[in-house]
């Protein structure tokens, strides 16, 4: 019967639509309460955030000092300034360095992610163990880092058991500086990598091991057509984090040499130039040029890593 | 139940939100009447030590003269940071130490005038140093002479018993002690960065009390028969010739005062502050502080010893306050008889006051103390400004930190090459300062 009256159906859920449209009592949500809800972290992003970032670029074209109550305007002369002046850039190539830790760091976390992605013993341990350096303060790392490098250190002392007797002076020596902070980074953050890799690699399906198994593949084999192509997002990500994060690397070199000896990054250098020098506005400008400098990258691995558009459906 | 859990979850937005606004409240709101003997008063301070002992016990002795003046103090760990960015804002308490990075033009904008400098030169030492157009507008708690902070015992298992009088006898005994004892001669404090700057505050020492303006016109400070040449050239030779720590990028400020006390160091530039610092530091470790002792430093061959005194941090009012004259008797008082200059070991400020027992050596050898001239009017922010476009860090460390890396070998060049560098910075610097 309800074939030969096909209105009659239309009509009852035309009249239920527009009840539950209107937000009227029987469906109780007001339209604003997400809004409500997002009023104070958007506001506080604002404030915190958006408003002194804002400022900053605005500084950025004048030659403030930091304290004067008049900012003199001066246009772009802070922006040619950086361009023309060869210190300033020279500090990328400091940089250099933690990029390669930051590679060497991925691939150990890789290694490390897929070891303990398949039955090993202990390997909620070791879990641990990788991930705890991340948790902890940049400053107390870098403050345990500096007794550990120091001459007749920690670092010394473990090497005289192996018969290591004329050490070089790890944060002394320019020469070795760098790797130093590179590897005091690298131990840093690793456990942040693996944790990502570990969560990828165990969302592949278990059953293409398996598959695997049957055509005789060996690990390496099924590392690199199973597993990689599979987190290959992940592994996007994690590099473009590591090329940004090597670009604006701060914490573990100013603690623990504060940017001397040759270890200076940009951002110690846009510091330095704030509040050493007296000049607020050439600052500012130096972090804009980074920040732009890291939108440029991360454009360019929305160019190389296309996000797949999940159906969230 | 709808309607409830609706009104609950608003009720809850609205305690949140009015919680996180309370919490900004300004504080300090006083209801004194402004007739100079009551109100409330902030006083910020970098001195986070003693705050809750010495100054506490200033604040009750303050209070027996002027019981209706409440005095809270504000202590702040980094001081130059914190309060240079407040004085952005209308909000830096009543009395406050003048930071460093302002320069003395912009004193007015900032600080109360606190009298002429003739009128106030009269009853205290150092008016100069921050006083603008003839107005005094921070008053120096205490004042400092530059010298050599040495462990006596090092030096005398090196063979010197007598403070060296001349640049010769200083890089001798050094290298005596290097060779004859355990001690590192030297230690440069190179990782805390601000130990070096002190070697600045020996300007006038080999110039006299005109050190800076000669600088503003010199193109080439640093070179031979100039003063900053003699500073950064004394420093460099100590560390080129070996006589400084093996690994400057791990010292430790706090360890080193141990390690002076121990007699694993010979001696450190500082300022006459140290001292007490350094004699309390030898009692906690069970050393014997007698053997911390002030020298003054010879920077030249004639035998004749110079030390420049100059004033530590300058007390001053802040301009938004609204307790101007209960802010001033609190100053005058902190001044003159809270006694706070010789319990830090430092010159009283009052003018006349001897040099105080710490620093007996230097009555006992006759250094002649230099007190810097100010700059001339309309020039007082000028060796800032060339410094700054320069980006030569006098007050600073970086450069000092390149120039012991090239003295020690780990940077390119030699100490002809780098003070050409600086010179011709310098130049242009100046160049565009004074045009």
């Amino acid at each position: 019967m309800s074939v030969m009256n096909p209105t009659r159906a239309p009509g009852r859920a035309r009249s239920a639509a527009p009840a539950a449209g209107a937000g009227r009592p029987t469906r109780r949500g007001w339209r604003a309460t997400p809004w409500l809800f997002l009023l104070v972290p958007l506001g506080l992003l604002v404030l915190f955030t958006f408003v002194p970032v804002a400022n900053m670029v605005w500084y950025s074209f004048t030659s403030w000092d930091g304290i004067d109550p008049v900012k003199e305007p001066v246009g772009l002369d802070n922006y040619v300034s950086i361009f023309t002046d060869p210190s300033i850039f020279s500090v990328f190539l400091v940089s250099a360095y933690y990029l390669v830790g930051a590679l060497v760091q991925l691939a150990l976390a890789l290694y490390f992610a897929t070891i303990l992605s398949f039955r090993t013993r202990l390997r909620n341990l070791f879990k641990g163990v990788l991930f705890f350096p991340y948790l902890l303060n940049g400053v107390a790392i870098g403050l345990a880092f500096l007794y550990f490098f120091r001459p007749d250190g920690t670092l010394d002392a473990l090497l005289a058991m192996f018969g290591v007797t004329d050490p070089p002076q790890w944060l002394g020596d320019r020469s070795i500086a760098n790797y130093s902070l590179a590897a005091t980074s690298v131990w840093r953050y690793m456990g942040l990598n693996f944790v990502l890799f570990l969560g990828a690699i165990q969302s592949i399906p278990g059953e293409l091991y398996e598959a695997a198994d049957l055509d005789g593949a060996t690990s390496w084999q099924k590392f690199r057509f199973i597993i990689l192509p599979g987190i290959r997002q992940i592994v996007g990500l994690s590099l473009i984090l590591a090329v940004s994060g090597a670009l604006s690397v701060f914490e573990i070199p100013f603690v623990m040499t504060g940017g001397a000896n040759g270890t200076s990054t940009f951002v110690i250098e846009t510091i330095d130039t704030a509040f050493t020098y007296s000049k607020v506005g050439l600052a500012s400008a130096m972090a804009v040029v980074l920040l732009l400098i890291v939108l440029v990258i991360t454009w360019i691995q929305r160019k190389a890593f296309p996000e797949d558009k999940g159906d969230l459906a | 139940m709808m309607a409830r859990k609706h009104t609950v979850l608003a009720a809850t937005t609205a305690a949140a939100v009015a919680l996180t606004l309370g919490a900004c409240s300004s504080g300090g709101d006083d209801a004194g009447t402004d007739d100079g003997l009551s109100g409330e008063i902030t006083v910020l301070t970098n001195r986070t030590d003693i705050v809750d002992t010495k100054l506490a016990d200033y604040v009750e002795e303050f209070q027996k003269i002027y019981p209706d003046i409440d005095v809270e103090f504000e202590p702040l760990t980094d001081y130059e940071g914190d309060v240079s960015i407040r004085l952005n804002s209308k909000d830096y308490g009543d009395v406050l130490l003048v930071p460093n990075s302002v320069s003395q033009d912009q004193l007015p904008t900032f600080f109360e005038p606190l009298g002429t400098t003739t009128e106030l030169g009269e009853k205290y030492q150092f008016v100069n140093e921050k006083a603008y157009d003839g107005q005094v507008y921070g008053l120096a708690t205490f004042g400092t002479a530059m010298g050599l902070v040495v462990n006596t015992q090092v030096w005398k298992d090196a063979g010197i018993t007598e403070p060296p009088a001349t640049r010769q006898e200083l890089l001798d005994g050094l290298k005596a002690i290097r060779e004859k004892t355990d001690a590192d001669p030297y230690y440069t404090n190179y990782k805390d960065k601000w130990p070096l700057d002190q070697w600045q505050n020996n300007q006038g020492s080999v110039a006299g009390a005109g050190a800076v303006e000669e600088r503003t016109q010199s193109d080439a400070p640093w070179s031979e028969g100039q003063e900053q040449y003699a500073i950064d050239g004394l420093l460099f030779d100590v560390v080129d010739a070996g006589l400084s720590e093996a690994d400057p990028t791990t010292t430790n400020w706090e360890e080193s005062k141990n390690l002076l006390a121990q007699g694993k160091v010979g001696s450190m530039v500082l300022g006459s502050w140290a001292v007490p610092q350094f004699k309390s530091a030898a009692e906690k470790i069970g050393e014997n502080p007698d053997d911390v002792a002030f020298w003054p430093i010879p920077f030249g061959e004639d035998g004749k010893l110079r030390s420049t005194i100059s004033g530590d941090y300058k007390i001053a009012i802040a301009k938004n306050s609204e307790h101007k004259e209960a802010a001033r008797a609190w100053v005058d008082w902190f001044l003159n008889e809270s006694g706070f200059a010789e319990s830090e070991g430092g010159i009283a400020p009052a003018t006349g006051s001897g040099l105080p027992e710490s620093l007996g050596t230097f009555t006992d050898l006759g250094v002649e103390l230099v007190e810097l001239d100010p700059m001339p009017e309309g020039k007082e922010s000028l060796d800032n400004d060339i410094a700054n476009g320069a980006k030569i860090d006098l007050w600073g460390s970086q450069y000092r930190q390149e120039l012991v890396d090239i003295a020690r070998g780990a940077a390119k060049g030699d100490k002809d090459s780098f003070f050409a560098g600086l010179n011709s910075r310098w130049a242009d610097a100046r160049a565009a300062a004074t045009d």
